[in-house]
This record gives structure tokens, C-alpha cells and sequence, in this order.
């Protein structure tokens, strides 16, 4: 009486063996055909085959939903492949980026690279002599310059726009989004007529930092304005409730609250200026030697060091340039890769 | 009731507190500093407008409106070696057009794969694969552009000239893919494929913020008719995203208008007026810019200046635009 029967859900929209098979078989044979294109057709190469791969299997899916399920679904079917090559072209690129810089840059790293610079070498010579001291250090103090002004003025527009709400929210936003899109070779320009010319009257770290804060101060607003916004509105009541000030409720408890997501809108303003080269090339003049005054002197930088290495058009020189770049490579991976493990904490919580 | 909590009484009564919405001292002090740190952004704009202005207004002066509408770049020297300033002409409509051809391409091949991009982050993507994707594209957008300029050197170009021959033989009878002399390298093209795939991230973020701002009943109720994946994205989510696409093509569009290194590094800057997309020669004026100012004397910085300040009144009236598009996204859909 009591024996347990144990029903079989039933899940209809879950495909039958018979489906997988169709489908297995649609895309084996767009394999083949692609294969055969290739082989029959004057048409050559890795992209050939993508190519042939994607047209083939668009037809016999469409072919083979039209058959089974009629012209709307199969309609759909040719969306779907349409919308994944989509996403496949767009994220091709950037494997080819990546692959390209390690492949190329490795062969150019050696240990000497963080402990020498190239005063006494030129990008010609032989790959083990010389290294990127220099532009190690010259890019550090260029960031961490541009760091100490534009995060106090990003972190106060953020601020503005989130809790003071005052009457010119709305234009400081667009304000904001408009400096964002400022060409970097016109932020160059900028320092150069604003400060170069009728102040300090040659190159120097300084005037490549401030070039650089005009193009991090509305990377830095916009996250942290964005992290102050997911910051719940509770909070902010239950300070004030609590008999604090706005200038108190602020400072203890939404700045407090959104510590972390401040420090993402840091390392993400940092990995956007870290590989800036127009205005580093109008402004640092980049000298060869390690230089660790900002206020005065040529001083060197990953960008500029690229920039040198592959307009010599040299074999060695351009291998240092990819070297140079897989080491900005994986200062801005590291960046990025920290920022996002920090928002991902955050949002945990 | 033996304790009063008002400790002010005066004979027995609690006297009234004034009531008052003045900010206190603190306050007004920090509203002044947060207001004038957000004040920043306009300062920095407007003096970059007010010196850009300041230093090119003599060039600007001279040549007036043939500034923008005249290419020829020359300086005239006399003897002395002083600038001939009646006979130095500055136009930059050469590259002004190359700016734009380079930024067309560029939205061109960008736009359909991003808004595709968007559609499978939102609408087809598994959870797992769709957080790994968004994270690749946001670190696509960080990578410094210096990285795709010489990326789309070694790499690009080879398969990119190869493209641009199939093009110009399959549809070269077309006026802008003629290509004499038969140059394939280094063309407004391949620069704009490069820019293409800079502007990719940008505007595959924006458009996938809009889409996913979608109304889901909009979306269930379309289901709920019957509409299959593709057909419910035509009928609800397309329309509802369709100023939010433009919005974030705008925005690519003024970054690759912008774009200084890596058109530099792609492209052959020549100094001439050129249409056809597939012959190596071309330039924009950022590059133009940067090209120029290794050995430019007084007179030709001033004109630099001046450039400048064309491209930024440029790249700052298509943000506006965008910013206009984008805060009027949210149609109606069918």
C-alpha cells in the first residue's frame, strides 16, 4: 500500500535524445563542410574555415528547424548564430592581444629589467643589456602624482553628485562625461600651453601628471559615484536620525561604507592612465635614466619607453617594445583583476 | 514623569527651542569644499577651451574659416628665417576628413558586432559565461591604446591588407574602394579597424546596461504570446534600446575620434585629402598633431593649438550629443 512510487518528472522542455542527435549531426557536418570548402575552394586560412564553419552551420540548423518546427523557430535559429559569431568577433580580438604580448614579449624579459636602465644602453643593443628601471620608477611616481590630485577631486564630484544633490547635479554629470571624452592628445596640448610655456618652461614629471589627472579625475567620479549610489539610503537616514551632521553622516558612515568600492574607483582610474602615451610623449621627455624628482628633469615611463623602442624599427628594439608592453600588460591585468575582486567582496557582503 | 527630559526650564516650564533649518558651521564648510572639488571638472574644461583658444587665436585670426575648409599646411620662411606669416597657410581639412573616414569605419564594423554582443551578454549567455565575458570586455576598454597600435601593426595588418584586396576586387568598381597606386598597407581601413575594435567595449557596455534595463514584463509578455527568442528581442528589447545604441555609438565615436597613438602606429599619416579607405595614406588630426610637433617652430605650435582646440570642441559636441541620446533612452517599444 505504502509502496513509494516514484514518478518520473516529466520535463518537456528539456531536449530528447532525438534532438541532441540532430544537433550533434548539424554541427559535425557544418565541420566537414567547412573542411571541404577549404580544400575545394580557393579560399585559405583559419578564417576560412570560421568562416565556412559558420555559414554551413547557420544553413543546416535553419534547414533543420524549418523542417521540425516550422519558419518562426528557424528565423530564431539563424538570430542565435548570428548573435554568438557576434560575441566570438568581438572577443577574438582581445585573445589575439593578450597571446600576441606573451608570445612576443617573453623572449625580451630577463631579470635585469627591474634592476637596470638604459643610461648607458641604447635600445639597440643586445636584449639582455640595459632594462626598465627607469621606466618603472618614472611611470610609479607619473601614477601616483596624478593619484594625490584627482582622487580627492574625483572623490568630491562623486560626492556632490550622490549627497549634496545640489542644483547643479545634473550639469556636473554631463560635465564629468564630456571630460571623459577629452582626446589625451588634447590634455597634452593643454599642459603644454597652460603650464609649459609660460611656467615651468621645459619637461618634467609634474606636467605629465597633471596631464594625466584631467583624463583620471572622471574615471574616478563616475565609479565612485556609482559606488556611492548602491550605498542604501538607511544608512544615510539612520545617521542623520542619530543627531549627526550631514558632514558627519558623510564622513563616518557612507564614506566608511563605500571604503572599498572608493579603492576599485582608485586602481580602476590607475589602470586607465598606467598606458597613456600622447600627452607622456608631449610633456615627460623621457630620459634614460632613472630620475626621482617629478618637479624637475626629463623623466621616463613604460609608454614612452614603447613608444622609443618601436619607432627605431630595429629587431631588438622592437622586442624590448613588446617586453616593455607585456610588463604594462600585467601591471594593468593585476590592477583590473584587484579591482574587481574588491567589488566582488563587496557585493558578497 | 519625575525626571524632565528638556533641561532649559525656566520657572517650571520647558522654554522653546528654536527651530531652524540653518546648516551648521560644519556643514557650510563642507558643502563648499565638496561643491568647489565638484566645481573642478568645469574649471578644467573651461581652461582648456580658454587656453587652447588663447594660444591658437592668432593662427585662428589669420586664417579664418579657410582653417578648417582649406588642406594646405605650409610654413613660408623668408630669408632671414623668420615666418612669413602672409604666405604661411594652415587648413586642416585633410585630416579633418581623415578623422572622420577613420571614425566611420571604425562605427561601421563596430556598432552591429557590439549591439550583438550586448544581445548574447543579456538574452543567450549561460550566468557563468556571461560574467566572464563582461569582465573580459571592461578590461578590453582598460588596456592603453598604444597596446592596439602596435597589436594592430604586426598582427592586424598582414590579415587586414588581405581583406582590403578582396574588397577592392570584389567591389572596387565602387569609387571609395579604388585604390592608385596599389598601395594596401597602412590604410584609413586598417586604422579603422583598429579603432573598431577599441570603441567595441565602450559602446558593447553601454548598450548592455540599456538592454538589461529592459521591462521585464514587457519581455514575459512577449514570451507569453508565443514570440520565440528572436522575435520577442525585435518586438521589445530593440526598440526600448535603440537611442541607448546610438548614445553608445556617439561615445565611440568621439574616443575613436580622438584616438592619437594607435592611428599613428596603423596608419600612413600623409598630408593630403583622401577618400579611398584602402590606399596607405591618410591621417587624423590627433596623429597629424603629434606628428607636427617634433619640429614645429613658434608659429606652427600656435597652428597645433588651434588644432586642437577644433578637435576638442569636436569630440566635446558629440558627447553632448550622446549624453542627450542616452538620457532619452527608455522608448516605448511595440
Amino acid at each position: 500500500m505504502t509502496s513509494a512510487v516514484v514518478i518520473k518528472p516529466e520535463k518537456p522542455w528539456q531536449a530528447s535524445p532525438r534532438q541532441r542527435l540532430n544537433s550533434a549531426l548539424v554541427f559535425l557536418s557544418a565541420i566537414a563542410t567547412s573542411y571541404l570548402t577549404v580544400a575545394l575552394t580557393p579560399m585559405k586560412g583559419k578564417l576560412a574555415y570560421a568562416f565556412a564553419f559558420f555559414v554551413a552551420f547557420t544553413a543546416f540548423d535553419f534547414t533543420l528547424n524549418l523542417i521540425s518546427r516550422g519558419f518562426s523557430v528557424a528565423k530564431d535559429a539563424i538570430a542565435r548564430a548570428v548573435v554568438v559569431a557576434g560575441i566570438s568577433v568581438a572577443i577574438f580580438p582581445i585573445i589575439s592581444i593578450v597571446a600576441t604580448v606573451f608570445i612576443r614579449g617573453y623572449r625580451g624579459i630577463h631579470l635585469g629589467l627591474f634592476t637596470h636602465d638604459m643610461a648607458l644602453n641604447s635600445v639597440t643593443d643586445p636584449i639582455n643589456q640595459g632594462g626598465l628601471l627607469h621606466a618603472l620608477t618614472g611611470t610609479a611616481i607619473l601614477v601616483l602624482v596624478a593619484l594625490v590630485i584627482s582622487v580627492p577631486l574625483g572623490i568630491l564630484t562623486a560626492i556632490y553628485m550622490t549627497e549634496i544633490r545640489g542644483r547643479f547635479t545634473k550639469p556636473i554629470k554631463f560635465l564629468v562625461q564630456a571630460m571623459s571624452g577629452v582626446p589625451s592628445i588634447v590634455a597634452g596640448l593643454f599642459i603644454l600651453s597652460a603650464v609649459v610655456y609660460p611656467i615651468t618652461k621645459g619637461y618634467s614629471g609634474l606636467v605629465g601628471s597633471l596631464a594625466l589627472s584631467i583624463l583620471m579625475i572622471p574615471t574616478v567620479a563616475r565609479t565612485s559615484e556609482e559606488v556611492l549610489l548602491l550605498i542604501p539610503n538607511e544608512l544615510r537616514e539612520a545617521g542623520v536620525a542619530l543627531g549627526g551632521t550631514h558632514w558627519r553622516t558623510v564622513a563616518m558612515v557612507v564614506v566608511p561604507a563605500a571604503k572599498s568600492g572608493l579603492i576599485t574607483a582608485m586602481i580602476l582610474g590607475v589602470a586607465r592612465i598606467a598606458g597613456e602615451t600622447a600627452p607622456i610623449l608631449l610633456l615627460t621627455g623621457g630620459g634614460d635614466k632613472v630620475n626621482g624628482n617629478p618637479f624637475h628633469g626629463p623623466m621616463g615611463s613604460l609608454p614612452f619607453y614603447i613608444w622609443k623602442s618601436y619607432a627605431v624599427g630595429t629587431p631588438e628594439s622592437i622586442t624590448r617594445a613588446w617586453a616593455a608592453i607585456l610588463v604594462l600588460l600585467v601591471i594593468v591585468l593585476v590592477l583590473f583583476v584587484s579591482a574587481r575582486l574588491l567589488s566582488e567582496r563587496r557585493s558578497g557582503k | 514623569m519625575s525626571q524632565t527630559l528638556v533641561s532649559e526650564t525656566e520657572g517650571g516650564f520647558p522654554v522653546k527651542r528654536e527651530i531652524t533649518t540653518k546648516p551648521r558651521f560644519s556643514d557650510r564648510v563642507f558643502r563648499g569644499v565638496v561643491s568647489t572639488g565638484a566645481l573642478s571638472s568645469l574649471l578644467v574644461l573651461g581652461l582648456i577651451f580658454f587656453f587652447l583658444a588663447f594660444q591658437g587665436y592668432s593662427v585662428l585670426r589669420s586664417q579664418g574659416i579657410h582653417f578648417i575648409t582649406s588642406s594646405t599646411w605650409q610654413v613660408v620662411q623668408d630669408n632671414a628665417g623668420n615666418t612669413d606669416l602672409k604666405a604661411t597657410k594652415f587648413g586642416i581639412a585633410a585630416m579633418l576628413i581623415g578623422t572622420l573616414l577613420c571614425a566611420l569605419i571604425a562605427i561601421i564594423v563596430a556598432v552591429p558586432i557590439s549591439v550583438l554582443s550586448a544581445l548574447f551578454l543579456n538574452f543567450y549567455s549561460p550566468p557563468f559565461l556571461k560574467k566572464i565575458m563582461v569582465a573580459v570586455v571592461d578590461l578590453m576598454a582598460a588596456f592603453p591604446s598604444i597596446l592596439f597600435g602596435l597589436w594592430g601593426f604586426f598582427v592586424l595588418m598582414p590579415t587586414a591588407e588581405y581583406w582590403a584586396k578582396l574588397l577592392h576586387h570584389f567591389l572596387g568598381f565602387i569609387p571609395v574602394f579604388k585604390v592608385e597606386p596599389p598601395i594596401f598597407t597602412r590604410s584609413p581601413f586598417v586604422a579603422g579597424l583598429v579603432l573598431a575594435v577599441m570603441i567595441i567595449p565602450i559602446i558593447t557596455s553601454v548598450s548592455r546596461e540599456v538592454f538589461s534595463q529592459t521591462p521585464l514584463d514587457r519581455i514575459q509578455a512577449a514570451y507569453a504570446l508565443g514570440a520565440t527568442r528572436w522575435s520577442m528581442i525585435r518586438a521589445v528589447v530593440l526598440p526600448y534600446g535603440r537611442s541607448g545604441i546610438v548614445g553608445g555609438a556617439m561615445l565611440g565615436l568621439g574616443r575613436a575620434m580622438g584616438e592619437t597613438v594607435a592611428v599613428y602606429t596603423v596608419l600612413n599619416v600623409v598630408y593630403q585629402v583622401n577618400w579611398h579607405v584602402l590606399l596607405g595614406a591618410g591621417g587624423n588630426v590627433a596623429s597629424m598633431i603629434l606628428l607636427k610637433f617634433g619640429e614645429a617652430g613658434p608659429q606652427e605650435i600656435k597652428a597645433l593649438m588651434a588644432a586642437g582646440l577644433v578637435l576638442f570642441l569636436m569630440t566635446l559636441l558629440v558627447n553632448l550629443g550622446a549624453d542627450l541620446v542616452v538620457r532619452r533612452s527608455g522608448g516605448k517599444g511595440r
